[in-house]
């Protein structure tokens, strides 16, 4: 008998690929961030890993509900979810009831990314969205900033972790402020071995700016992130403070400290850096940069909060599509720069 | 000085697929035993197909003209093997369609050698007669387009052709038959490309070949004589080096602008294939009936370079090299990025067909798509400066006008976007079909 052919598949070429997928270049975030966890399990001890993991939570939960049948699996295996509940997570303060975590997980995944369309459709970084939310709607809990535990230990839980939903916190918690809160209200400068190491107040990922340049550095040798968002946020940033620092160095902050305070540096590696929400063209991404570094620097030293990282990036994200449109590359061969 | 030249020996953009030419590049070149049946169609290229010009049960001789070009950007056929003309009608093209194709019996006890005699004075032919020798040769550009190589040598009144290029590059990954031709066949090469160049008056000939064929740049400099207007030029291994304006922009630095030709910038690009060709054509007598072919890819028992007459089913070559692995899901004509897929063994080996590659179930596996999140990766990867993923949204929604505005006839389809993709969206694939709609989209009637 003849021996049958085997039925041929028509796969249009190219049939190669390179390795990376997108599940594995989220992957590498959740790597990239694990430096910064850390660093805040070790100032903040078990309070770290409830207030992350209710984030987690809350993220992963809103992404299941809100799936169809199909997609069910698929949103659950990108792992988008628990990059966006991890980031978030971070730039919260380690004191916040569990249950806002949960709901600001929530909320990021629900109004920042399905309600768009699910992954890459969404215009804000969910994470910042989540955060928003929260800073809206519990102001209070949002700024009360607890020091790290120190001698209490690793498995002393901060009461303000524990509280009931919607119940009033009762914050009879040694509260105190950030550098960048010290320096706007009370000029007090915080010196710069402890910012870069995390002997600070302040919220979960920020703390150790370190860490934070660590996973910044795995990305980037992974090709997972545009290093043009980081350093020209962070450049702007240097000059921006530099140049005031020429009309009045007492008043207004240093460049390294307005740098590694806050979280300048969480956003600039990890948040302004999302691909989904941030320019495509490399010309795009110098101008998303500047403006990110510029609102950074003009919320902090003329607006009435002491932070601005976070609406910095989500009012530059609003600009994306249109940076985008107006900096496509000039195409090979044609002279002109088409729209 | 020597050295930054050497650093920016390319164009931008681009990617970097695994090389895979370990399999065959050590391998030397071998001749395909003659089989017994033969399949040539009419239309090899874009253009116009040939017209036959033998009748069923008519007999041929190895190289004898079967069909005469049907148009100016078109060529002509000739018989690979020495035998009888079965059938004149339709055969299965390399899709799966039926297309007109004329078939021949090979005669079992006939020497298949070419007559030398039929070789021609190039000299003394004017540019005019040149041309036509290469259209009535039947040589296209064994690169893989196999565009008709008379096309590129009909320069307009004012243009002037200044440099030959031979593209050496061999970018596509498996494929190792430019680099095999250039080891084994250097004086041929050169040959050739004298031909070339004196017929098209231009100043020097180059040679582009990547760097990963060290060996190759050795043989060609040491066959170069001394005062012979030839430069070897190694380039920066990356993909599609080959693509011919990117080669021009690697070697000259000059941008060919869009939609004008090489000559444009007056250079004149083939592949080491054809220039081959035109020497074994000129100084040998044979016109192009057979070419040399890597078959390679993980499903092949044993991969090889060989000599295959035009027109010799895929099976037959499969068959040479030790059949089919078990678990072996697609054959690609040419190279895996920019090759065809093979609609069944049955398929002639065409004049384009550089490569017959095997893969299986593992390369071919169903990879999952993730939406697209911007990562901008297809924008580093396209050599044209292309916005691809703009494009492959665009293509889904079916707004193929708007794709028009984005320059997408600019795309040659290298298939780069689609290497880069971490979503695994068929980019390039939604370019292709966009870009067959708008052409073959009727006029509206005005």
């Amino acid at each position: 008998m003849k021996k049958r052919d085997p039925d041929l598949l028509l796969f249009h070429a190219p049939l190669l690929r390179q390795g990376m997928t997108t599940p594995s270049a989220m992957r590498d975030v959740v790597w990239a961030l694990m430096p910064a966890t850390a660093a805040s399990m070790w100032f903040f001890g078990i309070s770290a890993v409830l207030v992350l993991s209710s984030c987690i939570a809350g993220a992963v939960l809103a992404e299941w509900l809100f799936a169809t049948k199909e997609t069910r699996g698929e949103s659950l295996r990108d792992s988008s979810g628990i990059v966006t509940g991890l980031l978030l997570g971070l730039t919260l303060p380690p004191g916040l009831p569990l249950w806002m975590g949960f709901l600001g997980g929530f909320v990021g995944i629900a109004l920042g990314k399905v309600i768009w369309g699910g992954l890459g459709h969404n215009l804000f970084n969910p994470a910042l969205l989540g955060r928003a939310f929260l800073q809206a709607t519990f102001p209070i809990a949002m700024t009360t900033w607890v020091p790290a535990t120190g001698e209490a230990g690793f498995f002393a839980v901060y009461p303000g972790n524990l509280a009931l939903p919607f119940m009033q916190v009762s914050v009879d918690a040694m509260s105190s402020a950030t550098p960048l809160g010290l320096m706007k209200f009370e000029q007090v400068v915080t010196p710069l071995s402890d910012l870069a190491f995390g002997k600070i107040n302040g919220s979960l990922g920020e703390t150790s700016g370190v860490a934070l340049l660590l996973g910044g550095v795995y990305l980037w040798l992974r090709r997972d992130l545009d290093w043009r968002i980081p350093v020209s946020i962070l450049a702007t940033v240097i000059l921006f403070s530099a140049c005031l620092g020429l009309f009045d160095a007492e008043r207004f902050p240093t460049p390294w400290f307005s740098v590694f305070s806050g979280g300048l540096l969480l956003g600039a590696i990890y948040m302004a850096t999302d691909p989904v929400t941030s320019p495509v063209t490399p010309r795009g991404a110098w101008i998303f940069g500047i403006g990110v570094g510029v609102l950074v620097m003009l919320i902090r030293v003329f607006g009435g909060l002491p932070e601005g990282v976070m609406y910095a990036i989500l009012l530059m994200n609003s600009a994306t599509p249109l940076i985008d449109r107006y900096t496509q590359p000039r195409v090979f061969g044609r002279g002109a720069e088409s729209p | 000085m020597k050295a930054l030249g050497l650093l920016r020996r390319s164009f931008e953009h681009g990617v970097h697929p695994a090389h895979h030419k370990g399999q065959t590049a050590d391998l030397p070149i071998q001749r395909v035993p003659f089989g017994s049946h033969y399949v040539m169609p009419l239309g090899q290229h874009t253009g116009v197909p040939a017209k036959a010009v033998v009748a069923t049960g008519e007999r041929v001789d190895r190289g004898q003209l079967i069909a005469e070009p049907g148009g100016f950007v078109s060529t002509a056929l000739h018989s690979p093997v020495t035998g009888v003309v079965t059938d004149v009608g339709n055969h299965r093209d390399v899709d799966g369609r039926f297309a007109p194709a004329i078939a021949i019996e090979a005669d079992a006890f006939a020497t298949q050698a070419v007559d030398p005699k039929n070789a021609v004075d190039w000299q003394s032919l004017s540019l005019d007669e040149f041309i036509s020798a290469v259209q009535m040769a039947g040589i296209v550009g064994l690169g893989g387009a196999a565009f008709p190589a008379h096309v590129k040598l009909s320069v307009p009144d004012g243009v002037r052709i200044r440099h030959l290029l031979i593209n050496g590059a061999e970018c596509e990954p498996y494929l190792t038959t430019d680099h095999r031709l250039m080891l084994e066949r250097p004086e041929a090469l050169l040959e050739g490309a004298e031909i070339m160049r004196q017929k098209l008056g231009a100043e020097e000939t180059v040679i582009g070949v990547e760097m990963n064929k060290p060996d190759a740049i050795g043989v060609l400099r040491k066959h170069i004589q001394r005062g012979q207007p030839v430069r070897v030029v190694p380039l920066k291994v990356k993909y599609p080096q080959g693509a011919e304006k990117m080669m021009i922009k690697s070697v000259f630095g000059k941008e060919v602008p869009a939609g004008q030709l090489p000559r444009d910038v007056g250079v004149n690009v083939n592949n080491v294939g054809t220039i081959v060709a035109i020497a074994d054509y000129f100084l040998r007598g044979m016109p192009l009936i057979e070419r040399v072919v890597t078959v390679a890819g993980p499903g092949v028992t044993y991969p090889a370079n060989l000599v295959v007459p035009l027109g010799t089913p895929v099976r037959d070559v499969v068959k040479f090299c030790g059949g089919l692995k078990p678990g072996s899901r697609e054959i690609i004509m040419g190279g895996p990025m920019m090759g065809r897929p093979v609609a069944s063994l049955d398929v002639p080996i065409l004049k384009g067909c550089s490569g017959i590659l095997v893969f299986t179930e593992k390369e071919t596996a169903r990879r999952r798509e993730y939406p697209c999140i911007s990562c901008g990766r297809c924008l580093e990867a396209c050599p044209y400066f292309l916005n691809p993923s703009r494009l492959a949204r665009l293509s889904r929604s079916r707004m193929f006008d708007e794709m028009k505005e984005l320059n997408v006839f600019d795309c040659v389809e290298c298939g780069s976007c689609t290497f880069a993709c971490p979503s695994n969206i068929p980019i390039v694939q939604l370019i292709r079909t966009a870009k067959d709609d708008l052409m073959h989209r009727r006029e509206p009637d005005a």
